[in-house]
């Protein structure tokens, strides 16, 4: 399939360059290839380790390049690193970085780059959110600690081109990590000059296929090729604009008028209109993510009672609410791992596969045997962030409740900080929306987030079975062990409910078909770099 | 009218102190913080970030440290943009907000004028009804409405204007949202117009200005339509602000790089200085449509000077 398309574009790539030439010269062809970005959100910052929402982190990876870049399908490929050799116990990697790897400003990207970059994304005076995904590196948790300097950081350049990395534990996923905007190098010149405010337009020097050409905050952000990437000569697109588009039904209609080649979103509501009308364009393709429920396991009338959570769990008809309230491809979800990581079998209850009737009798014995009734129900508070399918399903399982148990569900919504703190306060909470989107291809991302002493647990979930697992697979340098450890630990986990797992997320857009070389990957990371515009865009 | 200018004045200052000091408090008893996020943070890093904004100081000393800024004409940086200072937001963004608020209003002003004085020397014709009609249509559709039908029709089915964005600011990117902007206001400002002329119309130095033998001309332009006009200004007085400092359903529908969406997004972000900073803002631009407006009336109407 791709190399159809590859040379399929060839042809009509050398078509359009002739066609341009006669016409009107490099500014046809210029604003031909410039591709419209609908971008979501209005990214906060343009700073790698900084950043923290997926409108930025888009941006970022034209901007940037790490060690190692992800493809078209979202698989980690060699980046500003052309290879690296990993140590027998998984825990040394050394890095050989492109000799041919250039700034934006023409500077060469050496090792001290990224120790650099690796450093300051770590260093507490940064004030990155992702400094905890990095605790991996030797010397991590210690500097996060405020124990140690950042620059004990176990990262160091052997040479000009060459870069050591030390791990406290061995992590197979570190390729993955290394394409994450938090580990992306520095221009240490332009830092030292412009300090925090380094990231504005005639200041910013990247390292990746792009560079920042301009920006106007809350609407756009136009970046251009960047002549100095190593791989500049395969790069097709000249421009690319970032429009910030908040609000998905203008973003539509922006897209109907053509003056966005690709959507953030698609609105859920106009889900059939869009099925009929732009087949063409739409494309839904599962995300690495997971839409799940909490039990807050340190209170009644949760804490201790496994059966009252299982019997919950069971009687959710998860089809009903993939299929009527989103019915963009969702797929239900019963374990806690999203499908579609390699080396991975992602766990389920075995009353996954029985039929909703088995499910409900099951749980119906169950929810009496924790002493419920339909003369004694269980109240309870569901407390979702204000978010319209946030409601739409809590009010779907809250029936799903009620039918199958008799239980009374009370919905409250908070707006979202306020609903932040309140889950992790874990004193009012009884049941709580919650959804993760994995950080870098591995299930340890999921495992690590129900871990007894991880920031994120909100439900209290501490077992120490469970703990030792995680540590285990954590410490583990061969693979098939390490994967059994995780497959255990997820095994655990589900027997112990302390999550209601719901769906597992897709990402949808609608994409204009002229635009080519996209690919729906579970990552969800599109590089421009890859793109081609068939055709010049109708004005 | 010096006097009453400096009393104005005078008055403003502990006005705009008290509006900054209820909202500072306000804000800060919301729930949850700048940087509260789906993630957690380390405790180290959230310390030096904390510490980096005051944050980690008792709450009656944040309040003099930001009132001490302010004193200096600094309104902080922004919590949510990193590196950048709310002083520079509300610089970005008030062009675009004035150039857009400003037209709509001119707009309004313009078409809500002729619509009002047309029904009012048409009372109960057919052109009157007409008016009134429409205007009553034009109140009750809100322009969340409006603005999405006029984007399907002039952007996605003609093609002739953009649905959205900014890009170079050029004039087409005006047109939509200054229409949808200024079509309630013109519905507004016609039916003002239309009451407060026909009230004018019938009183008696009206039946002098036509006993004398001035022309209709006249007599409406010169004699009825400035007096008459006096509601309509008491009306755009806030109105005008509220125009200026952006509508926040607008800039996200036409993704417009305004204010008003600062505004609403700073407030669920616990953006503090963002949203201080624009309701200082908001509140001196209130204060002074208002003085403004009070000065019209002298303008307009002789008799409010005399009692003046």
């Amino acid at each position: 399939m791709a190399r159809f398309h590859r040379t399929q574009r060839r042809g009509r790539l050398s078509g359009l360059l002739a066609a341009g030439l006669c016409l009107a010269g490099a500014v046809l062809s210029v604003q031909a290839q410039t591709l419209h970005r609908g971008n979501g959100a209005e990214p906060e910052t343009l700073d790698p380790h900084r950043a923290t929402s997926v409108a930025s982190s888009h941006i970022l990876r034209d901007l940037f390049e790490g060690l190692v870049t992800l493809d078209r399908a979202g698989r980690p490929v060699p980046g500003a690193a052309h290879s690296w050799t990993v140590s027998e116990d998984g825990l040394r990697w050394d890095f050989a970085l492109r000799e041919t790897a250039r700034w934006s400003n023409g500077d060469p990207v050496t090792a001290e780059d990224f120790v650099a970059g690796l450093r300051r994304s770590i260093a507490p005076a940064t004030g990155s959110y992702y400094a905890q995904m990095l605790e991996i590196i030797a010397g991590a948790e210690a500097i996060l600690a405020g124990t140690a300097a950042p620059e004990t950081l176990g990262v160091s350049a052997l040479a000009r081109h060459r870069l050591r990395i030390e791990l406290a534990t061995p992590a197979p996923y570190l390729p993955g990590l290394l394409s994450h905007p938090a580990s992306f190098p520095i221009h240490r010149p332009s830092l030292a000059e412009h300090g925090k405010a380094f990231d504005r337009p005639g200041r910013l020097v990247s390292n990746g296929a792009y560079r920042l050409a301009d920006r106007v905050l809350q609407s756009y952000v136009t970046l251009e090729r960047n002549p100095h990437f190593h791989a500049a000569d395969a790069v097709a697109i000249e421009r690319v604009v970032y429009h910030s588009t908040e609000d998905i039904d203008a973003e539509l209609a922006r897209f109907r008028a053509g003056e966005i080649d690709w959507t953030a979103d698609v609105p859920v509501t106009r889900m059939p209109w869009v099925r009929a009308h732009l087949a063409d364009a739409f494309h839904a393709h599962p995300y690495l993510g997971i839409y799940y429920y909490g039990y807050n396991l340190t209170r009644p009338p949760f804490a201790g009672s496994p059966e009252l959570r299982k019997a919950l769990a069971m009687v959710i008809d998860r089809r009903r609410i993939t299929e009527r309230i989103l019915g963009t491809g969702e797929q239900p979800a019963y374990g806690f791992v999203p499908p579609g990581i390699p080396d991975y079998n992602g766990q389920r209850p075995e009353w996954a596969d029985w039929s909703m009737q088995q499910r409900r009798e099951t749980a119906r014995a169950l929810y009496r045997a924790a002493g419920y009734s339909e003369d004694a129900p269980l109240e309870l508070e569901l407390r979702y962030n204000t978010h319209e399918n946030h409601r739409k399903i809590a009010i779907a399982i809250a029936w799903m409740w009620k039918e199958a148990l008799g239980v009374r569900t009370r919905l409250i919504n908070e707006e979202f900080k306020v609903f932040l703190t309140t889950r992790r306060l874990r004193q009012d909470t009884q049941v709580f929306r919650s959804g993760w989107i994995g950080d870098y291809n591995d299930a340890f991302t999921f495992a690590e987030i129900l871990h007894s002493k991880h920031g994120l647990n909100d439900t209290g979930y501490a077992s120490a079975r469970y703990d030792r697992l995680l540590e285990q697979a954590a410490a583990e340098p061969e693979a098939a062990q390490r994967r059994a450890y995780l497959e255990a630990a997820e095994a655990r986990m589900l027997s112990d409910m302390p999550v209601l797992p719901i769906y597992f997320y897709t990402s949808r857009r609608l994409v204009k078909p002229h635009v080519r070389g996209w690919e729906g990957n579970i990552m969800d990371v599109h590089l421009t770099r890859y793109m081609q515009l068939q055709e010049a865009r109708a004005p | 009218m010096t006097v009453f200018a400096f009393r104005r004045l005078a008055m403003a200052l502990p006005t705009l102190l008290v509006l900054v000091t209820v909202a500072f408090f306000l804000m800060r008893a919301a729930p949850g913080g700048p940087f509260d996020n789906e993630r957690v943070m380390p405790d180290t890093i959230r310390a030096q970030i904390e510490a980096a904004y005051h944050l980690d100081e008792p709450l009656w000393r944040q309040y003099l440290i930001y009132m001490g800024n302010l004193a200096q004409g600094d309104l902080g940086p922004s919590f949510r943009y990193e590196g950048r200072t709310v002083n520079e937001l509300i610089a970005a963004g008030l062009p675009v907000s004035l150039t857009i608020g400003g037209l709509a209003l001119l707009l309004a002003l313009a078409l809500g004028t002729a619509a009002g004085v047309t029904a009012a020397l048409r009372r109960g014709k057919a052109t009157d009804h007409l008016v009134m009609g429409l205007s009553m249509t034009g109140i009750s559709i809100p322009n969340f409405v409006i603005a999405p039908l006029l984007i399907l029709a002039f952007a996605v089915y003609l093609g002739w204007l953009p649905a959205g964005g900014w890009e170079n600011a050029g004039w087409r990117h005006l047109v939509l949202p200054v229409v949808a902007l200024a079509l309630p206001q013109v519905a507004y400002v016609a039916r003002l117009l239309r009451g407060s002329l026909i009230e004018v119309l019938s009183s008696d130095y009206i039946r002098t200005a036509y006993a004398k033998g001035l022309p209709t001309r006249t007599v409406i332009l010169r004699h009825a339509l400035r007096p008459a006009l006096v509601p309509v200004v008491s009306y755009l007085g806030p109105a005008a602000a509220a125009l200026i400092t952006g509508s926040v359903v607008m800039e996200q529908i036409f993704g417009i790089p305004g204010l008003g969406r600062h505004f609403v997004q700073g407030a669920l972000n616990r953006d503090y200085t963002l949203v201080l900073g624009l309701v200082l803002f908001y509140g001196g631009l209130i204060i002074a449509f208002n003085f403004v407006v009070d000065l019209l009336y002298g303008v307009l109407d002789p008799r409010m000077r005399q009692r003046a």
